[in-house]
């Protein structure tokens, strides 16, 4: 479903922590465009920069140099409250321990997201869609602990696209599950992509995780080594 | 724990009070420089009874002996004929007045607080005394003996602590109290109307600090165990914190939350403590009925309410305002 228009542009991305009185170069120059529709993994040892990139793709960190723009937004011009507002409209994350609310419910676990972005309205019939396809409508009412991994981590991915992301980052999202439940929760991100056109970014360390993707990015020492 | 010790305090003042209406009488006199709440030796001459009732309108007059045996308790001396006379004397629930020197009449909440039964003995002044009668409280004092014993006993012969006096008409207590005290300025004198008045928390010297101190120790230990309990709270939710940050919430989305949830805890301790305020006034009925009263002071439920709302919200504010401010890659990869 891809369509040309680019919906993550990024030219010399370059990140640098501060570690005491050592500087450590987690990005050293990162190029990566992906287009609306795409799905995209990215792999690389740890260390790479992998997560480094998910973090600024996602407005949780600044860079320190470089441009990044996510559908249209340039992220090295947004102060703190614009970088909220990004993750709040355009981005979705999953994470590889799901990171869902314990003590809420599946459905209010997916609730608090569209509470946050105040959409308290009636709900997208998109989203309906994607409780199809996520297989979890009859899980809605049980709390974290009383779900399995791969329950978990589809809710989690329900939360994170309840909002109508333009991009939904995955970070090792089949990291904590079983070979079935990886391949389900692959399975369901493939769908979403495929069916509703959802522009995914997954990173994982997982070579059959990452043939899920349209295209593979190889990172490696802040850099990426090749596409 | 305010409500329970401004409940105690106004509940023992009250119940003071309302013993010494009990007696039925119209107006009470006390020597000149004694205090109407601590106990004073006796330094009335009994010579004032008959005074006192030479005066006009006055139909009865009762002479009582007030002396401490420790900590808030006392023992009272009276004439069983002249307090029969004037308050339409104990209801006794078991035994019979007085028949002997050595002894006590007492009423049920002592006779319950301390195990006596009619037959008792009971140590007072390093005495022992024989329990005769068990009566009904709510008359002048808790624990009873004849007043010429205890004026012997506590070497205030023909001395006395209290007059009190009757009427022949309610409605003439004004115009009798004007006289006496035009006859005797230096005593204090007042109708029972001013005395039930008189027994409040700003009247007794130093209580009114008390319960100050008290509000200020509440709102202190409020704000601790708020604030410690919050600041480990929010430490144990650092991770969700983060998650929050990632789907969008704003500093001001975590502080309301966090506000709420402070909220929610400062509303339901303080039903709760207003819930225990019964609980302790069960146990002080229990365990302490002759030595305690607690009274429920709903007209303290508000001023409580607030106190530990602003101590929880006070307690909530910097670890809210550090969960606000925490960096989201950093709460997320807390365990």
């Amino acid at each position: 479903m891809n369509n040309g228009e680019i919906v993550i542009r990024v030219r010399n991305l370059r990140k640098v922590y501060h570690v005491g009185d050592v500087d450590v170069h987690a990005l050293r120059g990162v190029d990566l465009d992906v287009e609306r529709g795409e799905f995209v993994s990215i792999v690389g040892p740890s260390g790479s920069g992998k997560s480094t990139l998910f973090h600024i793709l996602g407005g949780l960190t600044p860079p320190t140099d470089g441009e990044v723009y996510i559908h249209g937004h340039n992220l090295r011009e947004l102060s703190e409250a614009g970088r909220t507002e990004l993750r709040r409209r355009e981005v979705g994350f999953v994470f590889q321990k799901y990171n869902l609310l314990p003590t809420l419910s599946a459905a209010d676990n997916i609730a608090i997201a569209r509470h946050i972005a105040r959409r308290n309205g009636p709900e997208d019939p998109r989203f309906q869609q994607v409780l199809e396809l996520l297989g979890i409508r009859h899980r809605l009412h049980h709390k974290p602990r009383a779900l399995s991994g791969g329950e978990q981590q589809r809710v989690a991915i329900a939360r994170a696209i309840v909002n109508n992301p333009s991009i939904l980052l995955a970070d090792e999202p089949t990291g904590n599950l079983d070979t079935e439940n990886s391949n389900i929760v692959l399975g369901l991100l493939r769908d979403l992509n495929e069916r509703l056109g959802q522009t995914i970014l997954m990173i994982t360390h997982n070579p059959e995780a990452a043939a899920y993707g349209h295209r593979i990015v190889r990172m490696r020492d802040g850099r990426i080594q090749d596409e | 724990m305010m409500l329970t010790l401004v409940g105690l305090s106004e509940g023992m003042l009250e119940d003071a009070a309302r013993r010494a209406t009990g007696v039925g009488a119209d107006i009470l006199i006390r020597a000149p420089g004694t205090s109407l709440i601590s106990m004073s030796s006796a330094s009335l001459s009994e010579k004032y009874l008959s005074f006192f009732l030479e005066q006009p309108h006055v139909k009865l007059a009762v002479g009582t002996v007030e002396q401490p045996t420790g900590g808030v308790n006392t023992v009272t001396g009276l004439d069983l004929a002249e307090f029969n006379a004037m308050s339409g004397g104990f209801k006794f629930l078991a035994g019979r007045p007085f028949q002997s020197d050595r002894e006590v009449i007492v009423d049920e909440y002592y006779a319950r607080q301390n195990n006596l039964s009619v037959g008792s003995t009971l140590n007072l002044l390093n005495l022992e005394w024989r329990v005769c009668g068990i009566v009904e409280p709510g008359k002048l004092a808790r624990v009873v003996v004849q007043r010429r014993v205890l004026q012997d006993l506590t070497g205030s012969t023909g001395k006395l602590s209290r007059i009190f006096l009757k009427l022949d008409d309610p409605a003439n207590t004004d115009k009798v109290l004007a006289a006496l005290k035009e006859k005797l300025p230096d005593f204090p004198m007042y109708s029972m109307a001013e005395l039930t008045s008189l027994y409040s928390v700003s009247n007794v010297p130093g209580l009114s600090a008390f319960i100050g101190v008290i509000i200020a120790v509440s709102i202190i230990v409020g704000f601790l165990v708020v604030f410690l309990s919050m600041y480990t709270a929010v430490l144990e939710r650092t991770r969700e914190v983060g998650i929050l940050k990632a789907l969008g919430a704003s500093p001001f989305y975590i502080l309301n939350i966090i506000f709420r949830e402070t909220a929610i805890l400062a509303i339901a301790g303080s039903v709760l403590g207003i819930m225990l305020t019964y609980g302790s006034r069960w146990a002080v009925m229990v365990f302490a009925p002759a030595a305690l009263t607690q009274k429920i002071v709903p007209d303290w439920w508000p001023i409580a309410g607030a106190i530990a709302f602003a101590g929880a919200m006070l307690g909530a504010f910097y670890p809210a305002w550090k969960a606000a401010g925490q960096d989201a890659i950093e709460a997320l990869s807390y365990e």
